[in-house]
C-alpha cells in the first residue's frame, strides 16, 4: 500500500542502530572529508572504477529526482498570463506569479480537508499496523505456538497483491450488491466508516511484511535473556511485554516511521474506490487533489506548488516523528 | 538463596504440561484469526471468479458456482480488447523485473563504490544520499511527469522505469551490507594478486554482496510492481498499462457499473495468483533481516 507502511518506495533501514542513522548522521563516526587520510580503513587506489560505479546512479538521480523536484519549484511560481489577442485564443506566456500558487492553495479550505482525511487514515492506519504486526510477531515467537508457518505465510501473502489489486478486491468485499461482509446492512462508505474501510485496505497490505521485519529482529535478539527471565519465574507473557518489546524499540522506531511516510502519501486506496462509491470526491488526499490539478484541471503550476509543499510538509513531519520516536525508545531502552 | 530458586523453579515444573498447552492456545488462536483476515479476501475472490454477473448479484456470497462462470469470466478477461489483458501483464513483468534489475546493477554498484573507495566527496555524497532516503518517492510523481512531459519524453516503457532506478535506501543497504561482509583483507589479496580493480569487483564484490542484491532486487520489484501513480500520470496509451493500471481502467470504463464486474473480478484473481506463488516460494532468499536487524555478517 502505499499507505501505512509503504511497500512502494521507502522501505525500513538497515543498520546495527537503525533509529540513530536516519536523520542523524553525525551519529556515526564517518568523518568529514578532512578526515586524514592515513586513518581510514580504506587506503586511496588510483583507479577510475569508483567513478564509473557513481557515474549512473549520481546521474539518474540528478536527473530523475533533484531536477523534477527543481523544476517543480520553478513552476510553482510561475503563472499562465493570456496575451491581449480580441479572441483570447492566443499562446498564453508564462509569468512570474510570485507566492501566488501557495496562497491560493493555503486559502483553499478543500486543501486542508483533504490533509485532515489523510491525518484520520494515518491515526487509524500506522498505530493499527504497528500494533497487529508486533502481536502477531510476538505470536510467532511465542515457544509454544502451533502452525506457524502456515500463519505466517499466510500474513505474509497479501504483501504480494499491489495496492491497487487490493483495493479492487476489498472495494467488492464493501459494495453492497456483491458484498460478502455484509455490506448490504452495514455501509462500509459512510462518514465515518469510510475512513476505516480505506485503512483496514492500507493495512491489510502491509501487515504481513512489518510483521516479518518485526519477527525476523526478534529473533535475532540473545536468548538467553528469556532463559534468564524464565528462571526467574517469569511467564511466556511477561517474557513477551517486559522483556521481548522494549528490546524491539528501534525496529518498531523505524517501521513507524515508514509507515507514517507510506501513510502521508495515500494515493492507491481512495483514488482507486472513487468509481465505486460516491463517498470519496477526487480531491480526498493531498495526492489526489495534486492529480486533479495537474491532470484534470490542467493548473500545472497549482499543481507544482500543492507537490512542494506537500514534499515539505512529509519531510518535516518524518523528521519530528523520527527526533520523537528516538527519544521514547531511547528511554525504554534503558 | 538457592532454596529460593529451587522453589520457583519447582513450581512451574511441577505444573508445566497444563500450563504449556494453555500458553500455546492463545498465541495459536491470535495467529490463527490474523490468517483468517489475511486470506479470506482471497478466498472471497476465487468463489466470486466462478460466478457470472448475475450470479455475483444473487448468490450466496461463499458459495461458488459451477456452472461454468468461472471459464466464461477468464475468456471474458483474456478476449477483452483483443486480449490486451496480456499485454498489460507482459508490460508489468517488463516494468518490474526490467526496473528491479537495472536497479540492482545501479544501486549495487553505488553501495560497493561508497564502501570500498575513499574519493573526494565520497562521505559528503554518502550524506547526501542518507539524507535522501526520507523523500517521499511517491510525491515526486508528478515532479517527474512535469518535467518528462516538457520534453515530450512521457509515454513509454522508460518514462515509468528511469524515474524508479535510484533508490537512495537501496544505496544505502548495500554500502552497509559491502561494509561488513567484504573484507579488505580479501580485496588485498585480490590485488596482490594482479588482479584488476574492476575484475576483483565483478568476480569478488558481487559474490560477496549477492545477499544484498537478492534483497534489493526484491524490494524494487514490489516497489515498482506497486507504484501506481507514476505509470498512471506517465502513460495515456493502453497498449503500455501495467495490469494494475489496465484493471483500474477497466473499472472506469464500467463507470461504476455492475456489468463488468466479473471482468475485474476475474482480472483481481489473476494478477494475485502468479505473484502470490512467486513470492510465497521467494520469501526464504530475501534476508529481510538486512533491513531491520542490521547487518551481522
Amino acid at each position: 500500500m502505499s499507505a501505512i507502511g509503504d511497500r512502494s518506495g521507502t522501505p525500513p533501514t538497515p543498520t546495527p542502530t537503525p533509529h540513530a542513522v536516519l536523520v542523524d548522521t553525525s551519529a556515526r563516526p564517518v568523518s568529514a572529508g578532512l578526515a586524514p587520510a592515513a586513518k581510514a580503513p580504506r587506503r586511496r587506489h588510483r583507479t577510475m572504477l569508483p567513478l564509473v560505479l557513481l557515474t549512473p546512479a549520481v546521474v539518474i538521480f540528478l536527473l530523475f529526482t533533484i531536477a523534477p523536484g527543481v523544476y517543480a519549484i520553478y513552476l510553482s511560481f510561475l503563472k499562465d498570463h493570456v496575451g491581449g489577442g480580441l479572441l483570447g485564443d492566443e499562446n498564453p506566456t508564462q509569468v512570474f506569479a510570485g507566492f501566488e500558487n501557495y496562497q491560493a492553495a493555503f486559502a483553499d479550505p478543500a486543501f486542508w480537508q483533504s490533509i485532515v482525511r489523510m491525518l484520520i487514515i494515518a491515526v487509524i492506519g500506522v498505530p493499527a499496523t504497528i500494533a497487529f504486526s508486533t502481536l502477531f510477531a510476538l505470536c510467532l515467537d511465542a515457544k509454544r505456538a502451533r502452525l506457524t508457518g502456515f500463519s505466517r505465510l499466510a500474513i505474509f501473502l497479501p504483501y504480494a497483491v499491489p495496492g491497487v489489486v487490493a483495493t479492487l478486491l476489498w472495494g467488492f468485499m464493501y459494495l453492497p450488491a456483491t458484498s460478502p461482509i455484509g455490506g448490504d446492512t452495514f455501509d462500509y462508505f459512510g462518514s465515518h466508516a469510510v475512513f476505516f474501510s480505506v485503512a483496514n485496505v492500507a493495512v491489510w497490505g502491509v501487515l504481513g511484511f512489518n510483521m516479518v521485519v518485526i519477527y525476523t529482529s526478534l529473533r535475532g535478539l540473545p536468548r538467553e535473556l528469556y532463559e534468564a527471565a524464565e528462571l526467574d519465574g517469569a511467564s511466556e507473557l511477561q517474557i513477551a511485554l517486559r522483556v521481548k518489546l522494549p528490546m524491539l524499540a528501534p525496529t518498531l522506531t523505524l517501521v513507524t516511521i515508514f509507515s507514517l511516510v507510506g501513510a502521508l502519501q495515500l494515493f492507491n486506496e481512495p483514488n482507486t474506490l472513487k468509481p465505486i462509491t460516491n463517498a470519496i470526491s477526487s480531491n480526498w488526499v493531498p495526492l489526489m487533489r495534486v492529480y486533479t490539478d495537474a491532470f484534470v484541471d490542467n493548473e500545472i503550476y497549482k499543481a507544482a506548488a500543492t507537490s512542494f509543499v506537500l514534499i515539505i510538509l512529509t519531510v518535516t513531519a518524518t523528521v519530528f516523528a523520527n527526533a520523537v520516536l528516538r527519544r521514547i525508545s531511547g528511554r525504554s531502552e534503558r | 538463596m538457592t532454596a529460593a530458586t529451587t522453589a520457583v523453579r519447582a513450581v512451574p515444573t511441577s505444573r508445566q504440561p497444563s500450563r504449556r498447552s494453555r500458553t500455546g492456545l492463545i498465541p495459536t488462536i491470535i495467529l490463527m484469526v490474523g490468517a483468517l483476515y489475511c486470506v479470506l479476501p482471497v478466498v472471497w475472490i476465487v468463489i466470486a471468479s466462478t460466478k457470472t454477473n448475475s450470479e455475483l448479484f444473487s448468490t450466496a456470497p461463499y458459495a461458488p458456482s459451477f456452472h461454468g462462470g468461472f471459464v466464461s469470466n477468464m475468456r471474458a478477461l483474456f478476449s477483452y480488447d483483443n486480449g490486451i489483458f496480456f499485454r498489460w501483464a507482459l508490460n508489468s513483468v517488463i516494468y518490474a523485473v526490467g526496473g528491479a534489475a537495472l536497479s540492482t546493477i545501479i544501486c549495487g554498484s553505488a553501495g560497493y563504490a561508497l564502501a570500498k573507495y575513499r574519493f573526494l566527496g565520497s562521505t559528503s555524497l554518502f550524506r547526501v544520499i542518507v539524507a535522501a532516503v526520507l523523500l517521499p518517492q511517491i510525491m515526486l510523481a508528478i515532479p517527474q511527469f512535469l518535467l518528462l512531459a516538457k520534453f515530450g519524453l512521457t509515454n513509454n516503457y522508460a518514462a515509468v522505469i528511469l524515474p524508479q532506478l535510484v533508490s537512495p535506501f537501496a544505496i544505502y543497504l548495500c554500502k552497509v551490507y559491502a561494509e561488513a561482509s567484504v573484507y579488505d583483507e580479501v580485496l588485498e589479496a585480490a590485488r596482490c594478486d594482479g588482479a584488476s580493480e574492476w575484475r576483483i569487483f565483478a568476480s569478488i564484490g558481487v559474490r560477496l554482496l549477492s545477499p544484498a542484491l537478492v534483497t534489493v532486487f526484491l524490494l524494487q520489484f514490489i516497489g515498482i510492481w506497486n507504484n501506481f501513480l507514476l505509470p498512471f500520470v506517465m502513460l495515456n496509451r493502453d497498449q503500455l498499462f501495467p495490469v494494475t493500471e489496465g484493471l483500474y481502467g477497466l473499472l472506469i470504463i464500467t463507470g461504476g457499473q455492475a456489468a463488468q464486474y466479473s471482468i475485474v473480478i476475474a482480472g483481481v484473481l489473476v494478477s494475485i495468483v502468479p505473484l502470490a506463488v512467486l513470492f510465497l516460494s521467494l520469501q526464504r532468499y530475501w534476508r529481510i533481516d538486512l533491513i531491520s536487524g542490521g547487518v551481522k555478517a
